[in-house]
C-alpha cells in the first residue's frame, strides 16, 4: 500500500511540473469559462445570445396576481437567456410535450391558485390550497433543476408558508417519489399541515411578488464553469493514462516491475495518481471560480462528494484508454477527441435537453453529463439527496471501466514480455 | 566459491526468432563476470530474463538460491539492475529520483537519506543533486541511472552496457566505480561490446553471439584457446577494396584467419612479425595503400574473431 501511494504522489508531482499539462488543466477551463461567460453576457447582466434557451411550457389557469407575476417573470429580459417559454391553455397537450421530449418542464398554475393563498375575503378562510404543479422531463434533470430553482426564488419572496407545501410537492414529483396523479393528494396533506401552523399569520406582500420576478437571477457561470471543468478533467485523465504508456516506453515502468513491487501496486499507484490529479484539478477550479467569479457551487459536502465521483469515473476512462491503446500518441489523440465529444455530449456547450433523444441517450456514457447534472442541481440549491442519481451513475461507470481495464491488462500484461 | 547465479539452458524467443538459444553459465559470489558480445547478441534479453522482467521461453536460472520463474520477489530483492537505456524521471532531480527508487526498494526514512547521500557521493553528483535530470549531460544521467541500481546495496548487480555513448572521462569513472563496488563485496554481471572493458574488469568472461554462449572462462583460458597467436591489423585507405587483400593474405603460409571489417584487415597468425613484409608486398602489388599497422598480443578480440570469423567492433 505504501508503494502504491509513493507511485501516485510521484505522478501528481510530475504533472504539476509539466507546464503544458497545467495550461490545459487550469488555464484553459478558466479562459473558456470567462470567454463563454462574456459571450452570454453573464458579466454585463445583459442577455443576448441565449446559450441555454430551456424550452418550458406555462399553463396558467389562475387569472390571479400570482399566476400573472409568474408569467411576467418567465418573460422577463433577465431570463431571456435561460428560458424559451411557451404558453398553452391545455394541460394535457402540455404534458404530452414533456413526454415527447419537446420541452424541459411544464409549470401548471391551476385556477384559483392565487385565491387559495391570498384569500379575497379574510373571513372566508379557505381550507383548501390549490397546488402549483411542475412536470419535469426526467431526461433533463439540469433543466428541471433550473426551473425549480426559479420557482423557489419566486416563492421565497412571497413569504407564504403554505407555498412551501407546493414546492415540497414539486420536489417529490420531480424526483419520481410520487406519481403525478397522487401529487394533489400528497400536496393537500402537506399543505394542510402547513396551513395549520400558518393560519392568520401570512403576511402577503404582493408588491414583492412582482419584484421577485424582476430580481430572479441566474448566474450562467454556474453552468459554464462545471461544464468546462469536467471537459478538461477528461484531458487530465487521458493525459494520466498516457503516462502509463510513456513510462512503459521510457523504461521506468519496467524498472518498477523489476523492483520488489507487485503489478497490483504499480497499476494501483498509477490509477490513484490519475484520480488525485483529477481531484486536485476540480477542487482548484472550484475554489478559483468561487473566489474569482463569486460563484456559489452549492452545499460544500455534496460538492466534494460529486467531485470525488466525477474524478473517479473520469479516471476509469483514463486507465481504460491506457489499457486499450498501444502508444502514448494514440492515447493523446483519442483522449483529445473524447474530451471534445464528451464535452459536447455532456452539455458543456449546449443544453442537451434540446438535442435528439439518441444523443441524450449516448451522453450517458460520459462522466460530463452526470457530473454536470449534479453540479447544476447543487448550484441550484440541491443537496446530497438530490444528486444521488448522478453519483450512483458515476460510481457504476467507474467500476465498469476499472473492471474492463483490469481484464485488458491481465491479458496484455502491463509491461512484461 | 559458491555460485550466486546459475543459468541452465535459458532461452527466449520473440515469435519465431530465437534471441537467446539455451545458454548455461554460473557466476561466483564476489566476481565480476562479463557478457561480451556485439549488437543484437542477446545480452539485454538475457539480463531481462534474469531480472524477472521477461519470462524465459525455456530453461531455468537461480539467483541467490531462488528461482527466477517461481520466486520472483526474492530474486528482485537480491539483485540491482542498471538498464542499458536510461530509466529515470527527467522532471525530477537526481535526489528525487534516488528517493523514489529507494522507496520502491523498501528503503525509507533516515536510512534512505543516508544511502542517497552515499550514492550521490559515489556517482559524484552531490553538488548537482537538486537539479532536474533533464538538465544533466549524457554522462551525468548515466551515473544517476547507475546510482539507482546501487541504492539498496544488492548482492548481485546487473549492469547492461553502462558506458554506451558517453565521454571517455565518465567512462573511466564508471569503470573505476565498478571495481570499487566489487572490492566492497558486490558481485557484478557486466555486459558490453567493448573488449577492453571486459578485459579490464572481469574475472571471467562469457562471449555471446547470435543468442549462443560460444565461449566462457577466464581471460587466460580464452586467449590460450586461440593459441600463441597475434593479431595483425592493417588499416587501409578508404578508396581501396580490402577484400582482395584479405584473399591474397589467406594464401600465405602461417595465416590462420584474415577478416575484413570496414577499412581494416585483421589477420590472426602465430608469426606476425615474419609475415609483415609479405603482407606489405601483396598490398603494394594490389595497389592498396596501407595507412597503419597494429600488432596485438592474444586478446578477447582475437578469441571472438577466431570463433566467429567476424570482428567484435560495430
Ligand atoms: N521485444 C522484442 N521483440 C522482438 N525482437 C527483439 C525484442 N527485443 C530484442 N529483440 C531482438 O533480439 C535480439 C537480441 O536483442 P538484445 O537486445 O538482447 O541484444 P543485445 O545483445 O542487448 O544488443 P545491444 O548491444 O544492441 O544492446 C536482437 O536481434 C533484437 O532485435
Ligand atoms: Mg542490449
Amino acid at each position: 500500500m505504501r508503494k502504491l501511494l509513493i507511485i501516485a504522489f510521484k505522478d501528481v508531482l510530475l504533472i504539476f511540473r509539466d507546464r503544458a499539462a497545467l495550461l490545459f488543466m487550469f488555464l484553459a477551463p478558466f479562459a473558456l469559462t470567462i470567454g463563454l461567460g462574456l459571450a452570454t453576457g453573464s458579466f454585463s447582466g445583459k442577455s443576448n445570445s441565449g446559450i441555454l434557451d430551456l424550452p418550458i411550457v406555462i399553463v396558467n389557469d389562475d387569472n390571479g396576481q400570482l399566476g400573472n407575476a409568474l408569467v411576467e417573470m418567465v418573460q422577463s429580459d433577465q431570463l431571456a437567456d435561460l428560458l424559451e417559454p411557451e404558453f398553452l391553455t391545455d394541460l394535457k397537450i402540455a404534458r404530452k410535450m414533456v413526454d415527447d421530449n419537446k420541452t424541459v418542464a411544464v409549470v401548471y398554475v391551476p385556477a384559483g391558485f392565487t385565491n387559495s393563498i391570498i384569500p379575497n375575503d379574510v373571513t372566508s378562510h379557505s381550507t383548501q390550497i390549490i397546488q402549483l404543479e411542475l412536470y419535469g422531463n426526467p431526461s433533463s434533470p439540469t433543466g428541471v433543476g433550473i426551473v425549480r430553482n426559479l420557482l423557489e426564488q419566486f416563492f421565497s419572496e412571497v413569504e407564504v408558508g403554505r407555498v412551501s407545501g407546493t414546492l415540497a410537492v414539486t420536489q417529490l414529483l420531480e424526483s419520481g417519489a410520487i406519481d403525478p396523479s397522487q401529487a394533489l393528494k400528497v400536496g393537500q396533506a402537506v399543505g394542510e399541515l402547513q396551513t395549520d401552523t400558518q393560519v392568520g399569520t401570512s403576511s402577503i406582500k404582493l408588491n414583492n411578488v412582482t419584484a421577485a420576478g424582476t430580481e430572479v437571477k441566474f448566474n450562467m457561470l454556474a453552468l459554464l464553469a462545471p461544464g468546462m471543468a469536467l471537459m478538461f478533467l477528461m484531458y487530465t485523465v487521458s493525459n494520466g493514462g498516457r503516462t502509463l504508456l510513456v513510462e512503459k516506453a521510457g523504461g521506468t515502468l519496467p524498472r518498477m516491475l523489476i523492483s520488489p513491487t507487485s503489478s497490483f501496486q504499480i497499476l494501483g499507484g498509477k490509477v490513484f495518481g490519475i484520480f488525485l490529479t483529477g481531484l486536485a484539478q476540480l477542487l482548484i477550479l472550484i475554489l478559483g471560480t468561487t473566489l474569482l467569479f463569486k460563484l456559489d457551487w452549492g452545499a460544500p459536502f455534496a460538492v466534494v462528494v460529486l467531485v470525488g465521483c466525477s474524478a473517479l469515473a473520469a479516471t476509469g476512462w483514463g486507465i481504460f484508454l491506457a489499457a486499450l491503446l498501444k502508444s502514448p500518441g494514440q492515447v493523446s489523440a483519442v483522449g483529445s477527441a473524447i474530451m471534445l465529444i464528451f464535452g459536447i455530449l455532456g452539455g458543456s456547450f449546449t443544453n442537451i435537453a434540446i438535442m435528439p433523444n439518441w444523443v441524450q441517450w449516448i451522453s450517458r456514457i460520459s462522466p460530463n453529463r452526470w457530473g454536470l447534472d449534479g453540479f447544476t442541481t447543487l448550484a441550484m440549491g440541491g443537496n446530497l439527496a438530490n444528486i444521488m442519481i448522478p453519483v450512483i451513475a458515476l460510481l457504476i461507470m467507474a467500476a465498469a471501466l476499472f473492471l474492463v481495464s483490469v481484464v485488458l491488462f491481465s491479458r496484455r500484461g502491463i509491461g512484461k514480455e | 566459491m559458491s555460485a550466486i547465479l546459475e543459468v541452465h539452458n535459458l532461452a527466449k524467443s520473440y515469435g519465431n526468432f530465437d534471441a537467446v538459444k539455451g545458454i548455461s553459465f554460473e557466476i561466483h559470489e564476489g566476481e565480476i563476470f562479463s557478457l561480451l558480445g556485439p549488437n543484437g547478441a542477446g545480452k539485454t534479453t538475457t539480463i531481462s530474463m534474469l531480472s524477472t522482467l521477461y519470462t524465459p521461453t525455456s530453461g531455468e536460472a537461480t539467483i541467490c538460491g531462488y528461482s527466477i520463474t517461481n520466486d520472483t520477489m526474492a530474486v528482485k530483492k537480491c539483485i540491482g539492475v542498471v538498464p542499458q537505456d536510461l530509466a529515470l524521471y527527467e522532471d525530477l532531480s537526481a535526489r528525487e529520483n534516488l528517493s523514489f527508487w529507494g522507496q520502491m526498494y523498501g528503503l525509507s526514512g533516515k536510512s534512505l537519506k543516508i544511502r542517497i547521500d552515499e550514492v550521490l557521493e559515489q556517482i559524484g553528483l552531490l553538488d548537482k543533486a537538486k537539479l532536474k535530470v533533464k538538465t544533466y549531460s549524457g554522462g551525468m544521467k548515466r551515473r544517476v541511472n547507475i546510482g539507482v541500481g546501487l541504492l539498496h546495496q544488492p548482492r548481485l548487480l546487473f549492469m547492461d552496457e553502462p558506458t554506451v555513448g558517453i565521454d571517455p572521462q565518465s567512462r573511466r569513472a564508471i569503470l573505476d566505480s565498478v571495481k570499487d563496488l566489487n572490492k566492497n563485496g558486490m558481485t557484478v554481471l557486466y555486459t558490453t561490446h567493448y573488449m577492453e572493458e571486459a578485459e579490464e574488469l572481469s574475472n571471467r568472461v562469457g562471449i555471446i553471439d547470435h543468442g549462443d554462449l560460444i565461449a566462457i572462462g577466464s581471460q587466460e583460458e580464452l586467449t590460450k584457446s586461440v593459441g600463441e597467436t597475434d593479431t595483425l591489423i592493417l588499416h587501409v585507405g578508404e578508396e581501396t577494396n580490402p577484400e582482395t587483400l584479405a584473399e591474397e593474405v589467406r594464401k600465405i603460409k602461417g595465416v590462420l584467419k584474415a577478416e575484413v571489417t570496414d577499412h581494416q584487415v585483421s589477420i590472426i597468425t602465430p608469426t606476425a612479425e615474419e609475415l609483415l613484409a609479405q603482407v606489405v608486398t601483396h598490398a603494394n602489388n594490389l595497389g592498396i595503400k596501407i595507412k597503419s599497422i597494429d600488432i596485438r598480443e592474444p586478446n578477447l578480440e582475437a578469441v571472438f574473431l577466431n570463433l566467429t570469423g567476424r570482428a567484435l567492433r560495430d
